[in-house]
């Protein structure tokens, strides 16, 4: 839909919005503080969000400051992305129950799942759900589970002003401007927020708030805040293609040289908001009667993601890096139109030993082998 | 709601053990309707569930135009596989399917067919050499070729007998390590293309086994001037929902279990032979 006129919402009347988006039926969830980290929790209040906390993100570094900034938004993405919340770390898929004859009977356990807005997504957030939507919903197979949840999300895209030192959404194409699949954008400034719906959905939303628009001044200096949040940004990866460079660098040496610092924890996978891989079994209850078959979020770099007939085919580290990476950033052009990375960093910020996708990807892209 | 992740229940309607490790499981949905409405292609694969122990991926070996019964041919080799061996006349389990693509058996009409396999009686090739035998006069010259490391590997080798004598086909055996009774080749299984008597421009070569031997028939075939879009190969790779969502079958382009398990060479070649994919 074409963006409409921004309306004024005061930092004061931000309480009206989540009130009247529960009173529509939403459960409210945005980012809040816990354990060290903005993490996306539910809010009861707006003072639940993250005002006058502002983010310090490096290779290998989170950290959280207190700052004075009247902002509820002055930080950039936390460990968690929207992907929790349609893609959930562990669930049941069907439970499975068998009598005394030995006849099973199989029943699916879908979510149920309630309408939820989200407060405060990033672009960067926004363009992986649309990968993770078109992972599990389109193609043959429908993922009902997954879909449950998406089919109930309301979001409220806040653009980024404060990329962390690990952000590289600019040099992807995925931000800092949210361009698509949110029902609300907002642009927060000292003063307040710049409102526009983006779905019917939002429209109805914001349509119950009754604010007043704002005039082209105002949306002249959000939207440049926004461009300068691009600016920041230091990190960049050498192409939004890197598919045929990586496939034709399969023997580069600079694989190996990764593999002495990779700890081939997965935290990166974890991180990841695209990363869907994941893994099956069965949790049979002890009374022999009913087992329940469930799935969990899974890594690549595990040393049984591979395995074939209970053989691995990538022991060491560098493959298993290669395989995120040549995935990730090559095939994930042939099987999904794009690359598979949006740029958000929280591979850099969260892996132990602080690898840099954008520095690994440039060292294979640039160096030439002899 | 249609729910891919949910199987059909199913019993276990005959056990035959074809080795010490190896059992023939014929199956069929408990539901009728299930039974009536469920159809695969030679080369495609179920999700072969067992009660609280796990869900693996099996190759359907049974012909495509029996209806009642579907067989999967099984190898106690990991914790799923040894606890289905075990199974008995009556067993219940969970299928789901059919997935992946099959082989390419429109495309074979008419030429002549070149069947290698390698390693214990690999399943996916016997259900082609079945499908063909049952319709052979739709085909040109056949030629079987099997490669085992061990001579006792070998299964159904009466049934490999019995091809034999069929009109214009060729059945070649190998063993790396033979036995007292191997009155076949020794070598490994690409010597079995040395002896095989091919026409490179009207055939379509099916394969399965071990990788490297593919590769090293893929070399073979392509030096004796086959077109790369004549050789097809089915690949195995980890595989836990089949509807291409876990990635752990990602290869390249492809998710196997959807784009595969048959592949014709072209689709593969970028990183066919690479340790690590």
């Amino acid at each position: 839909m074409t963006r409409g006129t921004l309306l004024n919402l005061p930092h004061a009347a931000l309480g009206s919005l989540l009130a009247v988006l529960r009173q529509q039926g939403y459960n409210c969830i945005g980012p809040v503080v816990r354990d060290g980290a903005i993490v996306y929790r539910r809010v009861h209040h707006v003072s639940d969000l993250p005002y006058g906390w502002h983010d310090e993100q490096m290779p290998g570094t989170y950290r959280l400051e207190r700052s004075n900034s009247p902002r509820a938004f002055s930080w950039a993405v936390g460990p968690e992305a929207l992907k929790p919340l349609n893609f959930a770390s562990g669930e049941t898929l069907w439970r499975a129950e068998r009598n005394h004859e030995g006849q099973i009977q199989f029943e699916e356990t879908l979510p149920a799942a309630q309408p939820t807005a989200v407060i405060g997504v990033r672009a960067c957030d926004l363009a992986a759900l649309q990968l993770q939507d078109q992972h599990f919903l389109d193609g043959p197979y429908r993922d009902p589970y997954y879909a449950a949840r998406r089919e109930q999300l309301f979001l409220v895209a806040v653009h980024c002003t404060h990329p962390a030192d690990t952000c590289f959404c600019a040099s992807t194409g995925d931000g800092p401007q949210a361009e698509y699949g949110f029902d609300i954008e907002m642009y927060e400034s000292e003063a307040g927020f710049l409102v526009a719906p983006g779905s019917a959905a939002g429209e109805a939303i914001v349509g119950e708030l009754q604010l007043s628009k704002s005039n082209d001044s105002q949306r002249a200096i959000a939207e440049e805040e926004v461009r300068q949040a691009a600016r920041k940004q230091t990190r960049t990866l050498p192409s939004q293609n890197l598919r045929d460079k990586l496939l034709a660098s399969l023997d580069h040496p600079h694989w190996q040289e990764v593999a002495k610092r990779c700890l081939s924890c997965g935290n990166c996978s974890s991180v990841c908001p695209t990363c869907f891989c994941h893994t099956e079994h069965d949790n049979p209850a002890l009374d022999g009667r009913t087992t329940e078959h469930v799935r969990e979020w899974s890594s690549c770099f595990t040393a049984e993601h591979g395995d074939i007939s209970g053989k691995p085919i990538r022991v060491q580290t560098h493959l298993r890096y290669r395989q995120w990476l040549t995935h990730k950033l090559g095939s994930w052009h042939d099987q999904y139109g794009r690359s598979g990375c949006v740029g958000c960093g929280r591979c850099i910020t969260w892996c132990p030993v602080g690898i840099d996708i954008t520095k690994e990807a440039a060292a294979i892209y640039e160096a030439q082998l002899s | 709601m249609n729910n891919p992740y949910l199987p059909w229940e199913a019993e276990v309607v005959e056990r035959v053990q074809e080795s010490a490790s190896i059992v023939t499981l014929r199956i069929r949905f408990t539901d009728p309707a299930i039974r009536r409405r469920y159809r695969f292609d030679v080369g495609q694969f179920n999700m072969v569930y067992l009660y609280g122990v796990g869900e693996i991926p099996v190759s359907i070996v049974s012909d495509p135009q029996d209806e009642q019964l579907l067989d999967h041919i099984v190898r106690a080799i990991g914790r799923v596989t040894r606890a289905l061996v075990t199974l008995k006349q009556g067993d219940r389990l969970g299928i789901r399917g059919p997935y992946g693509r099959g082989w390419p058996l429109h495309e074979a009409v008419g030429k002549d067919v070149v069947l290698i396999t390698g390693g214990l009686g690999c399943a996916p090739v016997m259900s082609v050499i079945n499908f063909i035998v049952k319709r052979r006069e739709h085909f040109g010259k056949l030629t079987i070729l099997q490669g085992v490391k061990h001579a006792n590997d070998l299964i159904w080798r009466t049934q490999y007998e019995r091809w034999a004598m069929l009109p214009n086909t060729q059945v070649l055996l190998a063993a790396d390590v033979a036995g007292p009774q191997w009155q076949y080749l020794v070598g490994k299984a690409t010597i079995l293309l040395d002896r095989a008597v091919l026409d490179a421009t009207n055939s379509i070569a099916m394969m399965c086994g071990p990788e490297i031997m593919m590769q090293a028939c893929v070399t073979e075939l392509l030096q004796r001037g086959f077109n790369p879009e004549s050789l097809w190969l089915s690949m195995e790779r980890n595989m836990q929902c089949a509807v291409k969502h876990c990635g752990h079958c990602q290869y390249g382009p492809h998710f196997v279990c959807q784009n595969g398990p048959v592949f014709q060479y072209p689709e593969i070649d970028e990183l066919f032979g690479h340790k690590g994919f």
